[in-house]
Formats: C-alpha cells, sequence, structure tokens
C-alpha cells in the first residue's frame, strides 16, 4: 500500500507532495492491522481515509459492541487544534452552548451555527487544558473557522492527520482498559478526559462515543497507532474484543439517536439551496442553545426562531414490523405527507425497526401516530406497506452501564 | 424561382437545430451556408493528412440535454465524453491541478491553502445556486418586463417563484454575481494567488474585458452552469471533434426533410412592406419564403444582410453599439507526439484536462492591457488541450492534436487589419509561450492552423471574432439580449427571426437559441410544438 510518507510523524498525508494524486485514499495509521483482520476486503472511503465498511459481519460486530467491546477506527474524523488565549472566548462565539461550562479535563457535545442560525456542523470539544481545545466533526471548516477567529487572540490548526483514535466500545470496555494496566480508569465519568503515560505514548482516553453505550475513545500519535492497536487487542483477548466497520456503527447510532451530517442535516455553508438547512430546534437540539451566555453565531436569529417557532421536528420513530424504513415517506394516519425518514435500521436490541425523521411542524408531538410507506423486497417481488409508526421518547436503547461509574466488569 | 415555409441561413449548431425543429414540424426548410462545409464554430475539418481538428470550438458542456435527446442526437452519431480536470501551471515550475477524483482535487488545493481547500466548498455551493436557477431558464424565451401579455407576466411570475426557491439571499448573490469583476469575486472566497489565478481565467474566456472589469463573475458563471450526464460543471469533447455536433444534428435535418445548400452565401434578406419574402444569395439565386432565421450574428444579420432603409433608425443604433468585441484567437496544431510539461513530469491525468498557463489574476489584467494598446497580449493566457489523449479518432496513434484557445487577441492590431505577417508573429508568441512551458513543443509541430478574430470573421462569420456572439454582460443579457424588445427571437420586421448566439440565453454550443426560436416561429404560426421543453429539475 503506498503510503505518503510525512514530513512529521508517520501516517500524517502530506499535503505538499504533489505525488498525493497517485494514491487517491490513504491507509489510516492503523492499516497493517486493520487489513489482515478485514477478511471481506470491503473498504469504504471516509474522508481521506479508507475504513472498513465491515471485518467480518457487520451483525457480529454490532453485537461484539452491545455484548464485549467493539474497536472502531476514527481518525478519518476531522480534528481541529484550537489554541491561544482567546480559545474559550473563540469558541462561545463558534458555538451555541456555553463553553465555559466544559472545564479542562472534559468534553462536551455541541453545534454550531452560521449567521442564521442554521447548523454548520455538530461535534465535540474536548478541554484538553486551559486555553487548549480539540473540535471535533464530521464535515471540513477551516474556512469557516479562521473567518471566525477574527478579532480574537486565537491559533486554529487542522490536526486531522496528527491524531489517531479507536473507539473502544460495549459493556466490557472498561475492563479491557484495565487489563492494560491504565490506573483508575474507572473513575472516568461520561465526559471525562485523562492522559496516561501507556509506554511513554502521551495516550489520551475520553468516555465518549457514538454508540450509546459504555465506552471509550483513544487518541495517540500516529506513529505510536500500531502500539495502541496491539495493547488493546491483547488486552481485550479474554474480553471479546473485536474489530467494527462502518455498518455497524450505523446501526449503533441510530439506536442511541445521534443525528450525522449529510443524513440529519447538512453544512449549511455548502447547501445550495437554503431552505434544505435546518436549525438547531429543528434537530432536537434546543437544549444546546444557551441564550445566557455572551453573543454567538446564529444567536439573533435563533431567538427570533424560538418566538417564531420552527418549520420541522426531527423524531425518533418507533415502527411496526421488522422491516427498516430506509428513505421513507412519513405520512399523517390521515394519509397526507408529514416527512421523511433520515435514517433508519431494525434495532437487534429494542427488537423494533426504528428510525429518525424529519417531520413537517407541528407534527412529531411524542406518542403522535403516522404511517411510514416502506418497500421492500421477496425473492425479487417488490411489496409496498404502510407501517403505523409512533413518536417515542428517549433512545431506543438506553443501558445504564452508559453512565455507570465505576463501570461494571461486563 | 423555389420558395420554401422557411429559410435558415447559417448551418452553424444553431440554425442546424432551428432547421430541425421547423422540420420536424412539418415545414419545408432551406438551410443556407455560405461555407462548403458546415457547422460554423462547431467544425471539424482535416486540414493535415489524417489529422482532425475541432477548429473553432473544442469542448462541450452547455449543449441542452434536452435538445440532445429530442433531436436524437446518439442515433445520428454523437457522443460527448468526458475529460478529466484542468492544472494551471506557473512560471516558477508548481501548479494547480483539479482532479477528476474530489478530494484529490481538495487535497491538491490544501497542498497550496489548507483554507482555500475548505472554502471552495461555499465557492462551489454560491456558484452551483446561481447555476440551478439560471439552467430553468434556457429553454424558456425570457419575459418582456414591460409587457403585460399574460404570457410575460407568467414567465415573470415563474422567475420570481424559481428564485424563492433557492432562498430570499440568492437575489443579492445574483446582483453581486452578476455585476462584479471575477477578481473581486473570488477574493470573496480564496487566499492564493494560484488559486485565484486558475479560476479566473473562465472569468474572461472570449469577452474582451479584464479579470478586473465589472461584469467577469457572470462569465464564469457562464462556463459552470453546463453538465456532463448531470456534472455540473463538467465538461467532455465530442468523440471526432467537435464537428461531430454540427454532423449530427445536420442528419437530423436531412432525415427530417429538411434541405441543405452548401456554398450559398447570403447577400441580402428580401424585405417588402414590412415583410421578409426571402433571401438573394451572393451568387445571384434568390429564394422565397415567408420565414426567414437568421443564425448569423446581430450585427452581421442587420448590418451585412439587410438594407437599413427596411430597419427603424433607433434599432440600428442599437445594432451597431452591440458589444460584440473580439478578444480571442485559435491556433490548431497537429503533433508529432506528445509534448513534456515540465511542470506536470508524468502526470498522466492533469496532461488530459485543460492547461493554462499564467500564476496570479494580476498577470491576466497585464494580458488584457495589451489588448487595450490594440496588440495580441505578449504574455497571452491559454486554454490548452489535447483532445487525442481522450478521443482515438482524431489523430493517429502516438500522434496528438493540440487546440490551443489564445486570449486576448485584437479584432484589428493598432487600428489596421490584421496580415499574414501579423498572423505569423501572432503564432510566434503563442508557440513560445507554450515552449516556456513544455521545451521542445515547438520541434514536435507538424501543421498548425492559425486563427486571429480575422480569421474567425471571415471564415466562420463571428462578427470582430466574438466566439459568443456579443459579450455576456448583463446589459446584454436575459430580456436585454441582444437589445431591448427583441429578446423573444423576432426581428422587426415580419417573419423574420433570429436564432443565433447573439440571442438568449447566449454563446457556447448550448442549441437553446436554436430550440427557442423554433418554438417562437411555430407557435407564430400556429404549428404543433416539436421543442422539447426544459426538464425544470435543477
Amino acid at each position: 500500500m503506498n503510503r505518503i510518507s510525512g514530513n512529521k510523524t508517520v501516517g500524517v498525508i502530506d499535503y505538499s507532495s504533489k505525488d498525493h494524486y497517485r494514491t487517491k485514499v490513504f491507509p489510516s495509521p492503523f492499516y497493517s492491522r486493520q487489513e489482515p483482520l478485514n477478511h471481506l476486503k470491503e473498504w469504504g472511503r471516509w474522508a481521506d481515509y479508507l475504513s472498513p465498511r465491515a471485518y467480518t459481519s457487520a451483525d457480529m460486530e454490532y453485537f461484539a459492541c452491545r455484548n464485549a467491546c467493539a474497536v472502531f477506527d476514527l481518525t478519518p474524523m476531522t480534528k481541529y487544534r484550537i489554541s491561544g488565549a482567546d480559545a474559550l472566548a473563540y469558541l462561545n462565539r463558534l458555538v451555541t452552548r456555553d463553553v465555559e461550562k466544559i472545564k479542562p479535563g472534559r468534553v462536551g457535545y455541541t453545534v454550531w451555527c452560521a449567521d442564521d442560525g442554521r447548523v454548520v456542523d455538530d461535534g465535540t470539544i474536548f478541554h484538553l487544558r486551559e486555553n487548549r481545545y480539540r473540535l471535533c466533526s464530521q464535515e471540513r471548516h477551516l474556512d469557516w473557522l479562521l473567518t471566525n477567529a477574527m478579532g480574537f487572540d486565537v491559533a486554529v490548526e487542522d490536526e486531522t492527520h496528527e491524531v489517531a483514535a479507536l473507539a473502544l466500545q460495549g459493556p466490557t470496555s472498561c475492563a479491557v482498559l484495565k487489563k492494560m494496566g491504565l490506573g483508575d480508569i474507572e473513575s472516568m465519568k461520561p465526559f471525562d478526559i485523562r492522559f496516561f503515560d501507556l509506554e511513554n505514548t502521551g495516550l489520551m482516553i475520553s468516555r465518549t462515543g457514538f454508540t450509546g453505550d459504555l465506552g471509550y475513545e483513544l487518541w495517540i500519535e500516529p506513529q505510536y497507532a500500531e502500539l495502541l492497536w496491539d495493547r488493546l487487542f491483547e488486552a481485550g483477548r479474554l474480553y471479546g474484543i473485536q474489530p467494527m466497520g462502518d455498518e455497524a456503527l450505523a446501526m449503533l447510532r441510530v439506536e442511541a439517536g445521534f443525528i450525522q451530517a449529510n443524513h440529519e442535516f447538512l453544512n449549511a455553508n455548502a447547501t445550495v439551496r437554503s431552505s434544505h438547512t435546518r436549525s438547531p430546534f429543528e434537530l432536537g437540539l434546543g437544549w444546546l442553545v444557551h441564550f445566557d451566555k455572551p453573543n454567538f453565531n446564529g444567536r439573533k436569529a435563533l431567538l427570533e426562531e424560538k418566538q417564531r417557532g420552527h418549520r420541522y421536528n426531527l423524531v425518533k420513530l418507533d415502527i411496526n414490523g421488522n422491516k427498516p424504513a430506509t428513505d421513507s415517506y412519513v405520512f399523517t394516519t390521515g394519509k397526507k405527507f408529514a416527512g421523511t425518514v433520515t435514517s433508519a435500521t431494525w434495532s437487534p436490541s429494542a427488537k423494533a425497526s426504528i428510525a429518525l425523521a424529519t417531520l413537517k411542524a407541528p407534527h412529531g408531538r411524542p406518542g403522535e401516530e403516522f404511517l411510514v410507506e416502506i418497500y421492500y423486497q421477496k425473492e425479487l417481488k417488490w411489496s409496498r406497506v404502510m407501517a403505523r409508526a409512533r413518536v417515542v421518547e428517549g433512545v431506543f436503547f438506553d443501558p445504564p452501564r452508559r453512565r455507570q461509574t465505576p463501570p461494571a466488569d461486563f | 424561382m423555389q420558395k420554401y415555409d422557411a429559410i435558415v441561413i447559417g448551418a452553424g449548431h444553431n440554425g442546424l437545430t432551428n432547421g430541425a425543429f421547423l422540420a420536424k414540424a412539418g415545414l419545408n426548410v432551406l438551410l443556407l451556408e455560405k461555407n462548403d462545409y458546415i457547422g460554423g464554430a462547431s467544425t471539424s475539418r482535416e486540414l493535415h493528412k489524417n489529422w482532425i481538428y475541432s477548429n473553432a470550438s473544442y469542448v462541450s458542456s452547455l449543449l441542452r440535454p434536452e435538445v440532445y435527446r429530442s433531436m436524437n442526437l446518439a442515433k445520428y452519431g454523437l457522443q460527448v465524453v468526458p475529460y478529466g480536470g484542468n492544472a494551471t501551471l506557473s512560471r516558477d515550475g508548481d501548479y494547480i491541478g483539479s482532479y477528476v477524483d474530489p478530494d484529490a482535487s481538495r487535497r491538491e488545493m490544501a497542498r497550496l491553502s489548507p483554507r482555500d481547500a475548505d472554502a471552495k466548498l461555499r465557492f462551489d455551493r454560491d456558484i452551483m445556486r446561481q447555476s440551478r436557477f439560471i439552467r430553468k431558464f434556457l429553454l424558456r424565451t425570457a419575459p418582456d418586463p414591460t409587457s403585460f401579455r399574460p404570457r410575460d407576466l407568467v414567465e415573470m411570475f415563474t422567475m420570481g417563484k424559481e428564485m424563492l426557491k433557492m432562498g430570499e439571499d440568492v437575489i443579492y448573490d445574483m446582483m453581486r454575481l452578476y455585476t462584479m469583476s471575477i477578481s473581486d469575486y473570488l477574493d470573496e472566497y480564496f487566499e492564493h494567488p494560484l488559486i485565484k489565478a486558475s479560476k479566473a481565467g473562465s472569468g474572461i474566456i472570449g469577452s474582451a474585458m479584464g479579470v478586473m472589469s465589472p461584469g467577469t463573475a457572470y462569465v464564469l458563471l457562464h462556463h459552470a452552469m453546463g453538465d456532463v450526464d448531470g456534472n455540473m460543471g463538467a465538461w467532455g469533447f465530442a468523440r471526432g471533434g467537435t464537428g461531430a455536433i454540427a454532423s449530427a444534428m445536420a442528419d437530423c435535418f436531412l432525415d427530417h426533410g429538411g434541405t441543405l445548400r452548401k456554398e450559398a452565401g447570403v447577400e441580402q434578406i428580401l424585405v417588402r412592406n414590412g415583410k421578409v419574402t426571402g433571401v438573394a444569395l451572393q451568387n445571384g439565386d434568390e429564394y422565397q419564403a415567408d420565414i426567414v432565421v437568421s443564425d448569423m450574428t446581430l450585427p452581421r444579420t442587420f448590418l451585412e444582410c439587410m438594407d437599413e432603409k427596411d430597419l427603424d433608425p433607433e434599432f440600428i443604433r442599437k445594432v451597431r453599439n452591440f458589444k460584440i468585441r473580439g478578444s480571442s484567437g485559435k491556433v490548431n496544431i497537429a503533433l508529432d507526439g506528445l509534448p513534456e510539461f515540465t511542470a506536470l513530469e508524468d502526470n498522466p491525468e492533469l496532461i488530459k484536462g485543460d492547461l493554462h498557463v499564467v500564476d496570479s489574476v494580476e498577470r491576466l489584467e497585464r494580458a488584457y492591457d495589451d489588448w487595450k494598446n490594440g496588440t495580441w497580449s505578449k504574455d497571452p493566457y491559454l486554454d490548452i488541450l489535447i483532445p487525442t489523449l481522450t478521443d482515438p479518432t482524431m489523430a493517429p496513434p502516438g500522434k496528438h492534436f493540440m487546440s490551443v484557445f489564445v486570449q486576448y487577441v485584437p479584432p484589428k492590431v493598432n487600428g489596421k487589419d490584421w496580415t499574414s505577417d501579423l498572423r505569423d508573429q501572432f503564432a510566434e508568441t503563442v508557440f513560445n509561450q507554450i515552449e516556456a512551458y513544455a521545451p521542445g513543443f515547438r520541434d514536435l509541430i507538424l501543421h498548425a492552423e492559425v486563427r486571429t478574430p480575422f480569421e474567425l470573421e471571415n471564415d466562420i462569420g463571428l462578427t470582430e471574432g466574438n466566439i459568443f456572439h456579443g459579450e455576456l454582460t448583463i446589459d446584454q443579457l436575459l430580456f436585454n439580449r441582444p437589445i431591448p424588445g427583441y429578446a423573444q427571437y423576432r426581428g422587426p420586421a415580419k417573419g423574420l427571426y433570429m436564432c443565433g448566439s447573439s440571442n438568449h440565453p447566449g454563446g457556447g454550443i448550448m442549441a437553446a437559441p436554436g430550440a427557442n426560436a423554433a418554438r417562437e416561429i411555430l407557435r407564430d404560426i400556429r404549428k404543433p410544438n416539436t421543442v422539447p421543453e426544459g426538464w425544470m429539475d435543477d
């Protein structure tokens, strides 16, 4: 595999080389370990990197995560280093939530908007130490972040390729990290960040994830990526550890009720039809909009929208039957158009057909019933069902171990 | 003297399109072409044995897919093949490439400016927004905003509705895009000089304006609003050269019973009592028809082929003042082998697309200064393509055809007509410019066709050599194209119509003016419409 050697550390994609075009998609720093385990040889593309769609079977990987623990490579996620005396003030102006409440050593989920209050992206803010943050997101935003930096004493740098990362998710994940010798890991609360020596690698661990389960994310310099993978799998051998690809994660995140860019919303800075963008309220993220903090992007527009009301509601649907409602239309019980499904899956844990859907306001009240138009095939014969569906509150699968501190061993 | 239902003057792609749709409607159509070959600017000729050139127009993106399909051009042998990417080469040996793969393109921009690589999302959004809007009006007749006829009101309303669909702020953007210079427009998005230079060229191609002239931002949009198979902004080659478009169209026309006469230059469009009666040819022949359609440029139609006494003075003044300034030349070269561009070394991808030689917006503006001073640019902007890297039909294996579009080239040199000596000097400038980036290039030249605006006007009738049949500036667009009051393809005499690129929606091989004019003609004579509706699906 052709890897363009970095000018700093192994695994860095070197943009200064004109030859980058010879490799349209790059191996992740974990590639040497992923490749022999990827029995299906099915690689997807996630931004710059090869990303396994599934290693052996998406369903088995899903159950590894809900039953033991699974490892997902999240290196391709966009990561920005934000530092400087005004880092906090800068982030507080960028995002809708009050960043002051995210103390050093803590992580906060947030959303950020354009001037007109439309969502640019969602992501997580890692408060690494005083005046030093990491912002993680699905899409790329350097132009927007630098535009926002005007007037602030802050440095914004893309560190996507300088940080390798693995998610370790599932009920035995804490036990695996303990076995790795990471002392006192069990005292980490959800959204905590800790640093570990681990053979002088400077491993950072956060108790975060995209599965709605007990889990951690492990962050390390790319040169130590293989070492981290090896230590993790050695320690996890007796705890059912498995690598996991994109397909299993897609099921897990819908069960957890997490939204995703390009599914539930689009980057407002890249959306051609401006009416197709969404506000935080329209994504059910009103709880992340803190009007009682200093001025922030979209504040005026969002205040108006809060008074005027919004156009859409993002809801979770519990759908009768066992057919996933992929790309379905949603109708009222009177068969009037109400919205569309944005993400859908069969939930192996909830044993239900579940979906995230965008409905025209005021539709979407908890308990409200709809009909979901599902097309499905049986041995090449297509059928259509208008399945009854109900708006549910809370997530589809929410094990107590997700928040439990200290976590149990399984 | 033979009488036809309609006579179309000029077998350019719009004349062919117009004639085909009229013939499809059952009209007995005579199509007159002054040359012994058809196509006008969409022509492919063998001027050097075994080499097929795209003598004028050389790439395709704007051709309306609705027309393509409705005229069955695939059946008549047309195939448009997309080509990959482009590269802008700078003097210091660097370049900025654009690859077919979007991630590779993004990384290529990030190589020069990580910020610009992300800003491109915003740039693409804004260009796409305007493209998606304007595309809906390419196969529609522009409404007359002063008219209260129900049809014009409906069209105005449609335009307003489509605009609002894109979001209210599209109106702000539109006013800016149509009036700004490409240089100012790019400053809104990008910081790196080479990245800006690579995009600025699209703002001046075919226009007698500089990158800093107001109005050039729209010219970029005109180049971005096309597509190949739905890939917006992509360009392709007509397999067999651009002439393949005209020959497929001609086959369609003939298949529907049309009559084509070559070497039949028109001397005059005949008018009696405010009505057209036919045409008189330069060879003395006359043909009668109640409908005469001109695919010629606006000035050529009215100032060269009509008696000014038949026209109103105010109309003549507007035609005389129509901006149709020549600004470009074309050099077609048969090459004995593939030239090696130093910057691209053995890059097999970028060399297949457009190659430009420029480092900065300022350098482009300097090239324009030469044009203002009455001469061709001594450091010209070039759009170089080697179609034979994609199309196996145009030259023997291992040999190549290079198409070089040159900007800026004035219609007259220091106020005097071009001479063959001046043309040779101009060719030297172009060859030396390429040689500077591809040493050894000159040794590969087997034959070259050098076309200044003089040749473009005299060979294929492009007034002053303007490739768009008139500048694409807001004062000459939509209901003001070509001139106010005449934007609906009808000329000042009854039965006289205009179907060339001087009309909405302008130049490029779009076939929209030809199709739109056919629709208007069939409407006037109450014949069933054969012209496809726009898909309106953007």
